[in-house]
């Protein structure tokens, strides 16, 4: 069961829920008229918590569209879509970049380092942008990246890391203000075949966890068996949520 | 956050530079041109400047500005002094006469025939020789500008260095003998014309015949008594224009505004080094926002909020006009300070920081607000476009 945020909740501190993201009849259009493109075709999703759930599907079937509208960056235009009960669409902007910053961790498929910062600056912009004095935050941060394997490495900029190094400093940006939901668009796109199996090892090791959730766009079938479910959409709808092995005989 | 916003800005070190020496032009091509036409209009009035003892200057009631002489009959002095308020009230002779110099050259001078009984009305500072000097036969006091310049004696070998004039050289102004006995400085004058002091006596001897040579009479009014009355006051009893030291400088100033093409031809410089400026280092930052539009969607995503964002583009775009602005104003202040004993005529009041200031901060906030608009308009969506 779901139950929606009282109105005194502040967004980003969710309350207990035996499901992280519950998404009921969620449908999302793009444009008008005669460029009007339905994204999301009333899908129907719940995500359990401590479960790495993976999005695939063929491109523009909906998946970073339906990542978005979860990770409160789109609002759909009708539907449900509660993430630790929490309603999102009905949080102010104010509210939803709160909600953004303390509950939900980004990995991007391009990484989306600043180029001019080191990978501690880097990896701890969530904890500065909430506010945390510098000092804590790097503290904070040097741990993180130690657990993802990049001590040693917090002074280096993006272009002195390989692209496997830079995405573990993307995986400890999010990580690193402890969220309970972990959205990553296309995490090994950017990756050779070993070091993306690497870095999904490490993403299994050190984000899954009781109380966080994972959610991963891929198309990478070489990684679908680091998923808990697999929830296979086209179209703008999930035709089928199974266990890795059923979905890996399927594709 | 504001490191961050810093080492954003910082990283991209091309943009920064081009940014920061967009703001530097612009801000010495202000400072320096402003500072040029402040100094030159300074000097229109530097006579009077340099004249500081008398508080109200009285002439012809047509006169426009300091070098248009229109004389006065001798008589009005002793009207003058007559007047209530008047401490006492001298005459002044301001002529433009010619110097015969060695080598057979004319050179025209400024002549100021002074108060023979006070010399009032002499060289705010003398380098050599004194005031009192006038008194001796003949005497003339010449400013040192102009006597190492363009009064200065020919070379004694070809290809030497002119001599200057010194304390006993001889000159002829308008056919007439005269001494040099000391060397002033005075503040140099629009027209750059070598500054010659005597008596008003040998002025007038000096001077071309004619029914009537007194320049201006010099007033000063008793203690206590309001300046803007006394000026009334003797308008009303002379029929002659009566100014105070300010509203003659002013009316000088304005003359020369009014009637030269200096005003526009500084404002159109200070107007393109405004719009140079605006171009590069506007354009600069926002092609530096624009670049760094992915990584703003970036912390939007992240829960950065609008504010957050506005503050990081606001320092960035101020802290590198800070830069620009000390840069520019800094090298301005260092080329004026380097040429002050040339004839560049060059004066940095605060009022002209303030401008120039204010010209690089609009500049700063045009382009912040150009890019602010992109930025809180950014759809953080846009980190999921791969």
């Amino acid at each position: 069961m779901t139950r929606s945020a009282s109105p005194s909740s502040p967004a980003g501190e969710a309350p207990e829920t035996s499901t992280a993201v519950f998404c009921r009849g969620v449908t999302k259009t793009y444009g008008e008229g005669s460029t009007r493109v339905t994204a999301l075709r009333g899908i129907d999703l719940e995500v359990r918590p401590g479960e790495l759930l993976m999005l695939v599907g063929p491109s523009g079937c909906g998946k970073t569209t339906l990542i978005s509208v979860i990770a409160g960056i789109l609002e759909q235009d009708e539907g449900e879509c509660r993430v630790f009960g929490l309603d999102v669409k009905s949080l102010s902007p104010a509210e939803k970049s709160r909600y953004r910053g303390k509950m939900v961790g980004f990995v991007f498929q391009s990484f989306n380092l600043v180029p001019t910062l080191t990978a501690c600056e880097n990896a701890s912009l969530p904890l500065l942008i909430a506010g945390l004095p510098r000092r804590e935050a790097y503290g904070r941060t040097r741990e993180i990246l130690d657990r993802v394997g990049l001590h040693g490495r917090e002074t280096a900029l993006p272009l002195e890391l390989s692209g496997g190094q830079q995405q573990r400093v993307a995986i400890a940006r999010a990580l690193v203000h402890e969220p309970r939901l972990i959205v990553c668009d296309e995490p090994t796109s950017s990756l050779d075949h070993e070091t993306g199996h690497k870095v999904m090892e490490m993403l299994r090791q050190v984000a899954v966890h009781r109380t966080r959730s994972l959610v991963i766009v891929t198309h990478d079938a070489r990684i679908f068996s680091f998923a808990d479910r697999i929830a296979r959409m086209d179209d703008g709808k999930i035709l089928e949520v199974s266990e890795p092995s059923a979905s890996r005989e399927s594709a | 956050m504001n490191l961050i916003a810093l080492k954003m800005l910082v990283g991209d070190r091309a943009k920064y530079l081009g940014i920061i020496l967009g703001l530097t032009f612009a801000s010495l091509l202000i400072t320096q041109q402003a500072a040029i036409f402040v100094g030159l209009m300074a000097r229109t009035y530097g006579s009077i400047t340099d004249l500081g003892l008398p508080d109200i200057w009285v002439m012809d009631a047509k006169v426009q500005f300091i070098d248009d002489i229109k004389p006065l009959q001798d008589t009005q002095l002793f009207r003058l002094r007559g007047i209530t308020g008047v401490e006492w009230a001298v005459p002044l002779y301001k002529g433009l006469l010619k110097a015969r110099l060695e080598n057979g050259n004319f050179q025209t001078c400024n002549v100021f025939g002074l108060d023979d009984a006070t010399l009032i009305g002499g060289p705010p500072e003398m380098v050599e020789g004194a005031i009192a000097d006038l008194r001796r036969a003949e005497g003339i006091i010449v400013d040192i500008d102009g006597a190492q310049g363009k009064l200065a004696k020919p070379a004694p070998a070809e290809g030497g260095k002119p001599v200057p004039l010194k304390i006993g050289d001889v000159l002829e102004l308008n056919d007439h003998r005269a001494t040099v006995v000391g060397l002033c400085r005075v503040t140099h004058t629009f027209q750059s014309q070598p500054v010659v002091y005597t008596t008003y006596s040998r002025a007038t001897l000096f001077a071309p015949r004619e029914r009537k040579l007194l320049s201006f009479i010099l007033v000063k009014a008793r203690p206590s008594q309001d300046l803007d009355e006394l000026c009334a006051r003797i308008r009303r009893v002379t029929g002659l224009a009566a100014w105070t030291r300010q509203e003659f400088k002013d009316m000088t100033m304005q003359y020369f505004m009014k009637y030269t093409g200096i005003p526009i031809n500084f404002g159109i410089a200070v107007a393109l080094g405004f719009i140079v400026g605006t171009a590069i280092a506007g354009q600069t930052f926002y092609n530096f926002t624009l670049d760094n539009l992915r990584h703003f969607g970036a912390l939007k995503a992240m829960g950065a909020s609008s504010w957050t964002l506005l503050r990081m583009v606001l320092l960035q775009s101020l802290s590198v006009g800070v830069i620009g602005y000390g840069l520019g104003v800094g090298i301005a202040a260092a080329l004026g300070y380097s040429l002050r004993r040339t004839e560049l005529a060059f004066r940095l009041p605060w009022q002209l920081l303030l401008i120039s200031g204010a010209a690089i901060l609009f500049i700063c906030l045009s382009a912040a607000f150009l890019s602010v608009r992109k930025v809180l308009k950014l759809d953080p969506a846009i980190v999921f476009k791969g």
